[in-house]
């Protein structure tokens, strides 16, 4: 049967010889490669259950009363939009744990895709000839996170319509174009009844498409590179070896797979998510706090907080404040994040080839760059939640704010310099200590070097 | 059977079971939690049968791929490049046609991007202008008017011009405060009949309804980036992100003893644009 579709494809196609060759792709295994994994499969899994939801929502701002099964709401006023999506979690079977393996996937996927990158940036993946993976994959993160906004805003409840008014607003301070665009974009003065219907179209049309586009050059060129390994005896720069693409790698990377979607499916189960309906639906003059958003765009909130109150004002013309916090600040981070090969490049002179991979150590100012930049964003994240800190340790919100101002730009000076100290000091120490290498007392009584057993024990 | 055949054989069965239980539960109405539970089950059974199998049934094996150097041989990368600018001498040598040809393929351009204007009305003069106007009823959430007397010193309510309850750049905090307490900036005396002053809950710095009321202090603070303002004096910023007041709303009190607007906010509301002077 097998045999028989082969030929069959080979007739048409001339498939075999991709085949033959591809079958036994080697595919190194290690724990740190499968990142990049579980983004695809969470990916998969917001394909799937996104259909579903596409299925039974409304995208429209249109004024409904809700007279469904939920008792708490029932004869409020609300748009069309949340009573679909309060339909879809308690009058659809299966709606509701479909809703939160979706979001779940989504804060996943995300979450996924970062610790990919940090992987890729920490090991130094990303340096020649894999450049443009990385301005690809970062064009992926970007677009996963308007995935996120765009999706996370449409059920137009309380605490998201908050969030796509602070968007209207950083949108509105862009120097010269920002009120055309924030009235193009959103159809009108915030909030515009159109709004939800161009979202979904975002969420489902436009983002997918281009998410689909980058996945699959992101893959392909993964695929044509091959993969990069770490530097051990035995191994050489211009070869890579590993599980055989056919059964062994896809039978892995297929449990691998089941086991992101049976993580998904319990926390969609047991774990609530953006329960929509305690936060009632969005009205422009009611606000809730505290009110926080999900977690991949908690650094812009922490921006919006901690900048302090400067403005510019010049010729009858005024460059609002949310604009340095919300437009400028991340644009140069996200720029910095996306240039960084050739930023390094630059720095380093280092234009070589390379595919063997750096450990943290091997490069110090990079990885006190990156841990110090992660620290950064970890930090602002936190800022983006002053007010429940503020809360927890029961001191005023404003000694939070302020301490926080000084700590998010000085804690990632110490902890990059600490990092590039640790990784120069470790390297320099490994240099002190002579290579291990196994010996093996041959049959004539003398010792020769045993490559496999220096294998072993590098690994 | 071999012990790690059995322990695949078990997951699969378990997994058989998950899926029959997920359908059981679906059809008797369905329970989210058991559906992701069981769900779970179903997956996270069948995964690790599949890795078991990979990891302890399948023969280890090494297989090694030889790394063909990316940039292709020198010759290949003459050749295509002199392709390459061989065509393009090709066109380019009829100079007019090629600027006839980016002329046409510009002005296009220029002409696709046009329906990027129907996306959305011109920014409007809603910017710098309210429903508020000289006379309209202060009114509560539900319409109704709000009489002087009514509310003692210390109390807030957000309020609407009549007929445009509910209405975003109009929502404003009606308080009462002690008149003597009151700092305002001049040219606004009179604003604030019998300690009622009120001002554009819109916040200044992105737009969030200013919901919270520290009455003790007399401040107001937004809940989305803790933009603080003071109430005694004319809502000037005090803490936080923003940079202007909250836009005062002018009061009276007219001879039945409502309260009025005795015009428009004293600001444009809301966030900051480039318009803004």
């Amino acid at each position: 049967m097998i045999r028989r579709l082969v030929l069959w494809l080979d007739d048409r196609l001339g498939a075999a010889s991709f085949a033959k060759q591809a079958l036994r792709k080697a595919f190194p295994d290690h724990w740190a490669f499968m990142l990049g994994e579980v983004a695809l499969y969470s990916y998969v899994v917001l394909v799937l259950t996104g259909v579903f939801l596409t299925f039974f929502f409304t995208a429209s701002g249109q004024d409904v009363v809700y007279q469904g099964t939920y008792a708490p709401l029932r004869g409020v006023r609300m748009s069309a939009a949340y009573a679909s999506v309060l339909r879809l979690s308690f009058d659809v079977r299966a709606g509701l744990v479909m809703r939160q393996i979706h979001h779940w996937a989504a804060d996943v996927f995300v979450a996924a895709i970062v610790a990919h990158a940090f992987r890729v940036f920490f090991t130094g993946a990303f340096r020649r000839p894999r450049e443009i993976n990385w301005l690809i994959g970062t064009s992926l993160l970007v677009l996963a996170m308007a995935a996120g906004f765009t999706g996370y805003s449409m059920p137009d409840d309380l605490l998201s319509g908050t969030g796509v008014r602070i968007a209207y607003s950083v949108l509105l301070s862009v120097p010269v174009v920002g009120t055309w665009a924030a009235w193009l974009f959103f159809g009108g003065e915030f909030p515009a009844p159109v709004t939800i219907g161009r979202f979904l179209a975002l969420h489902i049309m436009l983002i997918q498409a281009l998410i689909l586009g980058a996945l699959g050059l992101h893959l392909a060129i993964v695929w044509h590179q091959k993969h990069t390994w770490f530097r051990l005896p035995g191994r050489t720069e211009d070869t890579v070896s590993g599980s055989p693409l056919w059964p062994n790698y896809a039978m892995k990377s297929v449990g691998l797979a089941l086991a992101v979607f049976a993580v998904l499916s319990l926390l969609g189960g047991l774990v609530q998510i953006n329960p929509v309906w305690l936060y009632g639906p969005y009205d422009p003059t009611t606000v809730s706090s505290p009110a926080q958003p999900d977690w991949y765009v908690g650094w812009l909130e922490g921006l919006l907080r901690l900048f302090p109150d400067w403005e510019i004002h010049l010729f009858g013309h005024t460059i609002p404040e949310p604009f340095y916090p919300g437009v400028l600040i991340p644009v140069i981070l996200l720029a910095a994040y996306a240039l960084w090969p050739f930023i390094e490049q630059a720095v380093t002179r280092d234009r070589e080839v390379h595919h063997f991979l750096d450990r943290a150590r091997d490069a110090p100012g990079r990885s006190g760059w990156g841990a110090g930049g992660l620290s950064f964003m970890v930090l602002l994240t936190l800022a983006g939640s002053n007010d429940v800190l503020a809360r927890f340790f029961g001191v005023p919100v404003e000694s939070v704010t302020n301490m926080l101002r000084v700590v998010v730009l000085v804690v990632p000076l110490i902890v990059g310099w600490a990092v590039y100290a640790a990784c120069r000091e470790l390297r320099a120490h490994e240099a002190a200590v002579p290579p291990f290498h196994a010996l093996r007392r041959d049959a004539a009584g003398g010792y020769i070097e045993s490559d496999h057993l220096t294998k072993e024990r590098a690994e | 059977m071999p012990p790690s055949e059995r322990r695949v054989a078990a997951m699969l069965l378990l997994s058989i079971g998950g899926s029959a239980a997920l359908g059981v539960v679906y059809g008797f109405g369905g329970q989210p939690q058991l559906e992701g539970v069981l769900l779970a089950v179903a997956l996270g059974t069948l995964g690790g049968a599949v890795i078991v199998w990979a990891l302890r049934l399948l023969p280890q094996e090494e297989v090694t791929d030889h790394r063909e150097p990316e940039p292709s041989p020198p010759e290949v990368r003459r050749e295509a490049t002199s392709e390459l600018l061989h065509g393009e001498a090709e066109l380019t040598a009829r100079r007019t046609l090629v600027r006839l040809l980016l002329g046409a393929l510009g002005a296009l351009a220029l002409v696709m991007i046009f329906p990027i204007r129907s996306l959305g009305p011109r920014p409007s003069r809603s910017l710098f202008h309210t429903e508020w106007q000289d006379g309209s009823f202060v009114v509560d959430r539900n319409g109704r008017r709000i009489r002087a007397g009514e509310l003692a010193p210390g109390s807030v309510v957000t309020v609407f011009p009549e007929g445009f309850v509910g209405a975003p750049a109009s929502q404003a905090l009606l308080i009462r405060v002690e008149p003597a307490l009151l700092r305002l900036p001049p040219g606004r005396e009179g604003w604030t009949p019998l300690g009622y002053i009120a001002f554009s809950k819109f916040c200044t710095h992105a737009g969030c309804p200013v919901g919270l009321y520290r009455a003790s202090v007399h401040q107001l603070l937004c809940p989305c980036h803790q933009s603080t303002f003071d109430v005694l004096r004319g809502a000037a910023p005090v803490f936080g992100p923003t940079t202007r007041a909250l836009p005062q709303l002018p009061l009276r009190i007219d001879p039945g003893g409502f309260l009025r607007a005795a015009g428009d906010f004293s600001a444009p509301v809301g966030p900051g644009f480039w318009e803004l002077s």
